[in-house]
C-alpha cells in the first residue's frame, strides 16, 4: 500500500482489553491500563500520553451527563413512583407484558428516528417507568415473580431501550452517524446527501423490530408457561 | 446565554456531595474517587482551555487523575443503600398518585422543547443557547426542571435531593464512570494509530478478488471491531478505509450510500453484544440491580445474531445493484 512501516505494537492494547474482559477485572482499570499500554507502545513519552489521557477523558464528559437525572429519580423513587406505576399497570385491564414492551419499542424507534434520542433512556425511563410497569403487567399474567424472573424481565426491558435507539436513529438525516458517514465519505471525495443515506436505515429498523417482537413474544409466552409448570 | 458549562459545575456539585457523605461514613474509597471526579468536571473547561494555549500541565494532572480513578476503583465494592421503608412508599403513592408521573415525564419534555425552540430564541440580540449541543444543554435544564418539580411533589426538604442522589451513585459505583473511560481509550487508541494497524492486517488477509468475501470481511469486520471498541462510530472510518473504500467501492463498484448507511447498522448489532459498549450494556445492568452484569447482552444477543444476518443479506442484495 505504501514505503511507511506501520508499528503493530499498539494493538497490544487491544489484547489487554480482550484479556482483561476475559478475566473479569476490573474493566476501569483495564481499560486505562490498555490506553497506557498502546500509548507507550506506539512511543510516546509519558508526560505527553498524561495528558493526551487527561485530555481525552474531560472532552467526553457529557457522556456523564446523565447522574444529573438521579436527583429526580431518587426523590420520586422515595415518593413511591414504582409502587404507583406498579399499581396502575394492575389496573389497566388490557395491558399485557408483550404488549408494554412492543409498544414501547415502536415509540422509542419512533422518537430516535425524528432525533429525539435523549427522550428514552436507562436513566430516564427504563428504571423510574418501564421496569416498575413491566414487572406488574408480567405479575399479572403469571402471578409473583421470582428473583430469576425478575431479573430477566428487567434484563428485556434494557435490551428493548437498546434496539429501539440503535435501529431507529439512523432514519434520520441530523444524526451523528448518518453525518459521520457523510463527512467520512466526502473527506474521500465522495459526496452524498444525508437524506439518502438515512433512508437505508429503513428496511433494518423494520428487520430489528419484526424480530425483537417476536422475541418479547416468546418471551411472555415462556413466562406464562414455567407459571404452568411450576 | 444558556451553555454547558453550569451544568458541569452543578455536576461536580453533587459528585463532591457524595464524596463528603461517604467520607462521612469512613468510606475513603468511594468518598476519594468521587472526590477526584468532582474535580475533573468542575476543573474540565479550563484545563482544555490551558491545553489549547500550550500549557499541558493541567491535562497532564487530569492524566494522573484519571489513573488514580482506576486504582481507585479497584478498592469500590458495589453497595446497597438503605430506600425509604415500604409501607412509606406506599402510602406516599397512594397519596401522590399521577402527580408522580410529572416530574418524571417532564425530563423528556423539556429536552424535546428545548431542542425545537432553543436555537430559535433570542432576547433582543442575546440568544439563548450559547455554543454546545441544543441536546445536551436541553438536558440538563430538563434535569434542573424536573429535580424541582420532583421535591415541589414530595415536598421534602432540597437537602434530600442530595441523599438520594448519593444513593443512587453509589448503586451505580464504577460503572457510572465507564462510558466516559472507553470513550476516553477510543481517544487515545486513535492517537495511537491502532485503527490503521487493524486495517492493514485485514486487506492482508482475505481473498481481495471476490467480492462477497470482500463484503464479509467488512460487515464482520464492522461487528468485531466494534465489539472491541464498544462503539461502532470508532469502527466505521477504520473499516471503511481499510476495506470498504478501496475492495468494496472502488473496486467491485458498491453504492457508498447503502455501503455505509447499512455497515454502520451491522456495527449496532455489534454494540448489543459487548460489555465494551458499556453505557448500553453494563451500566443498565447496574441501574436495574441484576445480578449478572451482563445480563442485558444476555437478552439481547438473540436478536442482535438474526438482525446481523439481516443486514448482510440486504448488503449482499443492494450494494452491488
Amino acid at each position: 500500500m505504501n514505503e511507511v512501516l506501520i508499528n503493530y505494537w499498539p494493538l497490544l492494547g487491544i489484547a489487554v482489553v480482550v484479556v482483561g474482559f476475559v478475566l473479569r477485572l476490573n474493566p476501569i482499570a483495564v481499560v486505562v491500563g490498555a490506553g497506557l499500554t498502546s500509548g507507550l507502545l506506539a512511543g510516546k513519552p509519558l508526560g505527553e500520553l498524561l495528558a493526551l489521557l487527561g485530555e481525552s477523558f474531560v472532552s467526553n464528559r457529557a457522556l456523564m451527563l446523565f447522574v444529573l437525572t438521579l436527583p429526580t429519580i431518587g426523590l420520586l423513587e422515595r415518593a413511591g413512583l414504582r409502587e404507583h406505576m406498579h399499581a396502575w399497570i394492575l389496573h389497566m385491564q388490557r395491558m399485557t407484558f408483550a404488549r408494554l414492551l412492543i409498544g414501547y419499542l415502536g415509540l422509542r424507534q419512533l422518537l430516535s428516528m425524528v432525533g429525539l434520542t435523549n427522550a428514552g433512556g436507562h436513566a430516564q425511563t427504563v428504571r423510574p417507568l418501564l421496569a416498575p410497569m413491566s414487572e406488574a403487567a408480567a405479575e399479572k399474567e403469571t402471578g409473583p415473580l421470582t428473583h430469576e424472573q425478575r431479573q430477566r424481565v428487567l434484563a428485556l426491558d434494557a435490551a428493548t431501550d437498546n434496539v429501539g435507539l440503535f435501529f431507529g436513529e439512523d432514519v434520520f438525516v441530523a444524526v451523528g452517524a448518518v453525518l459521520l458517514i457523510q463527512g467520512f465519505y466526502a473527506q474521500n471525495g465522495i459526496v452524498l446527501e444525508p437524506l439518502h443515506i438515512a433512508l437505508w436505515a429503513l428496511p433494518t429498523a423494520v428487520a430489528a423490530f419484526a424480530i425483537h417482537t417476536l422475541r418479547i413474544m416468546l418471551f411472555a409466552r415462556r413466562l406464562r408457561r414455567e407459571r404452568s409448570d411450576a | 446565554m444558556l451553555e454547558l458549562a453550569p451544568f458541569y459545575w452543578l455536576l461536580a456539585l453533587l459528585l463532591a456531595a457524595a464524596a463528603w457523605r461517604n467520607a462521612r461514613e469512613r468510606r475513603f474509597a468511594q468518598a476519594c474517587f468521587w472526590a477526584v471526579l468532582a474535580l475533573l468536571f468542575a476543573g474540565g473547561d479550563w484545563i482544555l482551555a490551558a491545553r489549547k494555549a500550550g500549557n499541558p500541565f493541567p491535562a497532564q494532572l487530569a492524566g494522573v487523575g484519571v489513573v488514580a480513578l482506576a486504582l481507585l476503583s479497584l478498592r469500590m465494592r458495589r453497595m446497597h443503600i438503605a430506600e425509604a421503608p415500604r409501607e412509606q412508599r406506599l402510602a406516599s403513592a397512594q397519596r401522590l398518585g399521577h402527580r408522580l408521573l410529572w416530574p418524571a415525564l417532564l425530563i423528556p419534555l423539556v429536552t424535546l422543547l428545548v431542542v425545537m425552540f432553543g436555537p430559535k430564541l433570542a432576547f433582543g440580540t442575546t440568544k439563548f443557547l450559547g455554543e454546545g449541543s441544543p441536546t445536551l444543554v436541553g438536558l440538563g435544564l430538563a434535569c434542573v426542571v424536573a429535580a424541582l418539580a420532583a421535591l415541589r411533589v414530595t415536598r421534602e426538604m432540597p437537602a434530600m435531593a442530595f441523599v438520594e442522589n448519593r444513593r443512587l451513585l453509589d448503586t451505580l459505583g464504577w460503572a457510572a464512570l465507564l462510558p466516559i473511560v472507553l470513550a476516553t481509550l477510543g481517544g487515545v487508541f486513535a492517537a495511537s494509530g491502532v485503527g490503521e494497524s487493524v486495517a492493514s492486517l485485514v486487506s492482508m488477509v482475505i481473498p481481495t478478488d471476490s467480492r462477497i468475501a470482500c463484503l464479509l470481511a467488512y460487515a464482520l469486520g464492522m461487528v468485531l471491531f466494534t465489539m472491541i471498541m464498544g462503539n461502532a462510530f470508532a469502527a466505521f472510518p477504520v473499516m471503511t478505509a481499510g476495506i470498504g473504500l478501496p475492495l468494496l467501492i472502488q473496486r467491485h463498484g458498491a453504492d457508498p450510500a447503502i455501503l455505509g448507511s447499512l455497515g454502520m447498522l451491522t456495527g449496532y448489532c455489534g454494540t448489543l453484544l459487548t460489555p465494551m459498549a458499556a453505557n448500553f450494556n453494563l451500566v443498565p445492568a447496574a441501574l436495574l440491580e441484576l445480578d449478572d452484569p451482563n445480563g442485558v447482552i444476555r437478552a439481547q444477543w438473540a436478536t442482535a445474531v438474526p438482525l446481523l444476518a439481516v443486514n448482510i443479506a440486504l448488503m449482499a442484495l443492494l450494494v452491488f445493484r
